[in-house]
């Protein structure tokens, strides 16, 4: 049976992997380069969220399976698992913190709770005097653009094609259209990001665009990736702008600095004032890192859901979608191929890919 | 909040000092910002107190007018703020109702095997180190690579006492004496040419001639010409040519064509209000960006077209790629000298092996890490266009290297 992967990010690669994996005759089509888009600025931070149970089912079951393979990863991909730090700023936080851990320890994730002294030795550049820290064991962190190459390798090893510079104009059942003439298929996923509105209308996906800052090479500046426990109020606010505490080790020694949320369309210029923010907001937290070098701003897009949930399933006869990701695409990439393929093949999935029906109601979209 | 200049100058080198001086003899208020320790660029690059007869006067004239010189300031981002501009370096946030940008050029550097051995640099970076003292003096040099600047750098050289062996000249004879009948329009041009050869003797000099190799251990101990030629030296300059520094320019939105600055008459870029003097607007040397460092300037502080006295200080300069220039297109053998294992981005350490000809700028940096390092693709990304011709990767603030600390807006700073 013939598969046609629509966008070759971080998604639409492990999608044509996976269908490749079950012998499917896939092509990956991408209208720049693997990775070109959301994937190539994003993070790479492989975490398990515990905001929803359908999004801990999904983050958890993909955290496995990027730890399973981490073996087989080159160098390239830069794959680690520093653990996260979910810092909390006074005690009001820290019980939150102490809530999440049972969550996840309930739910087999390896999480514990740190003091106050116990956070200072665990990160000596953190401010002083914060209340303490949730410690989620096996995060991980990749680089996003080598990894999907990787995906996408695979995929080929397996057979799959993949094509560049080819960009699609529609999706129909048993078909897609490129510079005007029509491809046919038995399967089409649309693994477009941000893109896939364009090709799947009605689905509801909106950029939301991020910036994010990397510093020259300071290896040991911190040992884990460190998040704000107020990140999820930034990342669900309703607000036009948020920003959060949000930084990250390198396998470089580089440290990447987030992050910001805003909704202005896929307008790709810097906002340096939101950037002062989201700077200042990581320097109250690391005062250390007031004097590092900064060597690149750079800004991507979220494929962002009004539920927070991205769209996995069949939309149409044979027309399947993988997208809207928000910022977890990375994370849930291989869950999110795994999900899809059982899907096409007919599979029980693992786990209840009901949460992520792009069929699914949807709440109104909360922000102007 | 600080005070807004009338017009901020970017850059020292000979079109930003124009510039300046011209804008403070109308009046208005100006600050010229630059990374040196004192006014005159790369081409005048001198010790306190010894600044070359060239620019001396301009120096005095500088001397003489109320510019706020700010010495030894990158700026790092440029931006349009509330109906101004804002330019940001490390420790000063400067605003300006106009922006000229004179940010001049850098070498083009071409991989070959060998050139990342200590006592290989680009030959501005040699002359420059000799004029701040490095010890030449009866040592062995060799020059190379293509271009005008060769000339001056063996000069230099020479004159420090240093044995300068060779000065190697990619273009073929033929194509450098299409520029004769042009130089012999300009004959101060000429002069200065056959002036620079006296210093380091003619016979020195070689034409389709090129550094294949650099050899040594742990530093430079010779190079292996295209003739297989072996010459002990214990310094090598190369350069292969100028990139302009466009990255401001590009940061405020002004349009490029072949990799530089589209101006007007008046030097005003795409972006009202932006001018841009000197290289990034063309090669095209001195005397062109004092020229277009006065028109500039002029401009700068006035609605009106430009008083016919600054349009005759162009002088001999009226900008299309000149003549010269062609004279030094790169030969494709000096493209292919990079082995597989050679280095191309040495902040990142990345070999030729790694690159696919099928990639653009952005894939190559996404997929290798080349240009991701300090000097953010200066160096390696025109060489990648040069050799595989990916194009230009986008420009992002900061364009150098800036603590985290100045990216903090004003009122957020402690």
């Amino acid at each position: 049976m013939d598969a046609i992967v629509v966008g070759a990010g971080i998604v639409g690669a492990a999608v044509g992997e996976a269908l490749a994996a079950d012998g499917l005759a896939v092509t990956v089509l991408d209208a720049e380069f693997p990775g070109a888009g959301t994937t190539s600025a994003a993070m790479g931070h492989v975490v398990v969220m515990d905001d929803s149970e359908a999004q801990f089912a999904l983050t958890g079951y993909s955290r496995r399976l990027w730890s399973e393979r981490a073996a087989e990863l080159p160098p390239d991909v830069e794959d680690e698992c520093p653990g996260t730090l979910w810092v909390a700023s006074d005690e009001e936080e820290l019980e939150h913190a102490v809530r999440r851990s049972h969550f996840y320890r309930e739910r087999g994730v390896e999480a514990e709770v740190l003091d106050s002294a116990a956070l200072e030795k665990a990160e000596p550049n953190l401010r002083r005097g914060l209340a303490g820290a949730l410690l989620v064991h096996g995060d991980r962190v990749i680089y996003p653009p080598n990894a999907a190459r990787r995906l996408l390798s695979n995929a080929v090893v397996r057979g799959a094609l993949a094509e560049r510079r080819v960009r699609v104009e529609a999706i129909e059942p048993g078909r897609v259209r490129v510079n005007g003439s029509w491809r046919e298929t038995a399967i089409v996923v649309n693994a477009a990001g941000v893109g896939a509105p364009e090709l799947t209308p009605g689905l509801a996906i909106e950029p939301r665009k991020g910036h994010l800052v990397i510093s020259d090479r300071y290896p040991g500046f911190c040992r884990h990736q460190l998040v704000e426990l107020g990140y999820l109020k930034s990342a669900h606010s309703a607000g036009a702008e948020s920003v959060a505490f949000n930084l990250q080790p390198r396998a470089t020694g580089q440290v990447l600095v987030g992050s910001s949320r805003e909704f202005v369309g896929l307008d790709r210029s810097t906002n340096r004032r939101l950037v002062g923010r989201m700077v200042r907001r990581a320097v109250d937290f690391v005062p250390a890192l007031a004097a590092l070098s900064v060597l690149r701003t750079w800004v991507g897009f979220r494929p962002s859901t009004p539920d927070n949930l991205p769209f996995i399933g069949e939309v149409d006869e044979g027309v399947f979608v993988a997208a809207g990701h928000e910022g977890l695409g990375i994370t849930t990439a291989l869950g999110t191929a795994r999900l899809l393929a059982d899907l096409v093949a007919g599979r029980v999935p693992e786990i209840d890919p009901s949460p992520y029906s792009p069929l699914r109601p949807m709440p109104e979209a909360q922000h102007g | 909040m600080a005070e807004v200049f009338d017009v901020a100058v970017v850059g020292a080198g000979p079109a930003g000092v124009a510039a300046a001086c011209r804008v403070a003899e109308r009046g208005a208020r100006v600050a010229l910002v630059d990374e040196g320790f004192r006014p005159g660029g790369q081409i005048y690059r001198h010790r306190e107190g010894r600044a070359p007869a060239a620019i001396g006067e301009w120096m005095a004239r500088l001397a003489r007018l109320k510019v706020d010189v700010i010495h030894r300031t990158a700026v790092h981002d440029a931006l349009r703020l509330d109906g101004k501009f804002q330019l940001r370096a490390e420790s000063v946030h400067l605003e300006a109702r106009k922006i000229v940008l004179a940010t001049g050029a850098r070498e083009l550097l071409l991989p070959f095997p060998g050139w990342t051995l200590p006592n290989v640099f680009s030959a501005g970076g040699l002359q420059a180190l000799v004029k701040s003292g490095l010890e030449v003096a009866g040592k062995p040099v060799v020059i190379g690579g293509s271009g005008p600047l060769l000339l001056p750098v063996a000069a230099t050289l020479a004159k420090a006492g240093a044995k300068v062996e060779l000065v190697c000249e990619q273009a073929r004879r033929a194509s450098l004496a299409r520029a004769l009948p042009w130089l012999a329009r300009s004959p101060r041009k000429l002069a200065e040419a056959l002036s620079y050869q006296a210093a380091f003797g003619p016979s020195r000099y070689r034409t389709s001639t090129w550094i294949s190799e650099a050899i040594g251990t742990d530093r430079l101990e010779a190079v292996v010409t295209n003739s297989a030629r072996r010459v002990s030296c214990d310094f090598a300059g190369v350069s292969f040519g100028l990139v302009p520094n466009v990255e401001l320019a590009v940061l405020l939105g002004c349009e490029l064509r072949d990799g530089f600055v589209v101006v007007d008459r008046r030097q005003q870029s795409t972006v009202p209000g932006v001018f841009v003097a000197g290289e990034p607007c063309g090669i095209a040397g001195v005397d062109g960006a004092l020229g277009q460092g006065l028109v500039a300037g002029d401009a700068a502080c006035r609605d009106v077209t430009v008083t016919a006295d600054v349009e005759a200080a162009r002088g001999w300069y009226e900008y299309k790629p000149p003549p010269l220039l062609r004279s030094f297109a790169l030969r494709h053998e000096v493209l292919e000298l990079a082995r597989a294992d050679t280095v191309v981005c040495r902040c990142e350490d990345v070999r030729l092996s790694r690159f696919d000809p099928e990639w653009s700028a952005r894939e190559a940096k996404l997929a290798t890490r080349a240009s991701m390092g300090p000097c953010q693709g200066r160096i390696c990304g025109p060489a990648l266009d040069a050799i595989l011709g990916y194009g230009a990767d986008c420009v992002r603030c900061p364009a150098k290297p800036a603590t985290f600390e100045s990216l903090l807006i004003p009122e957020d700073r402690k």
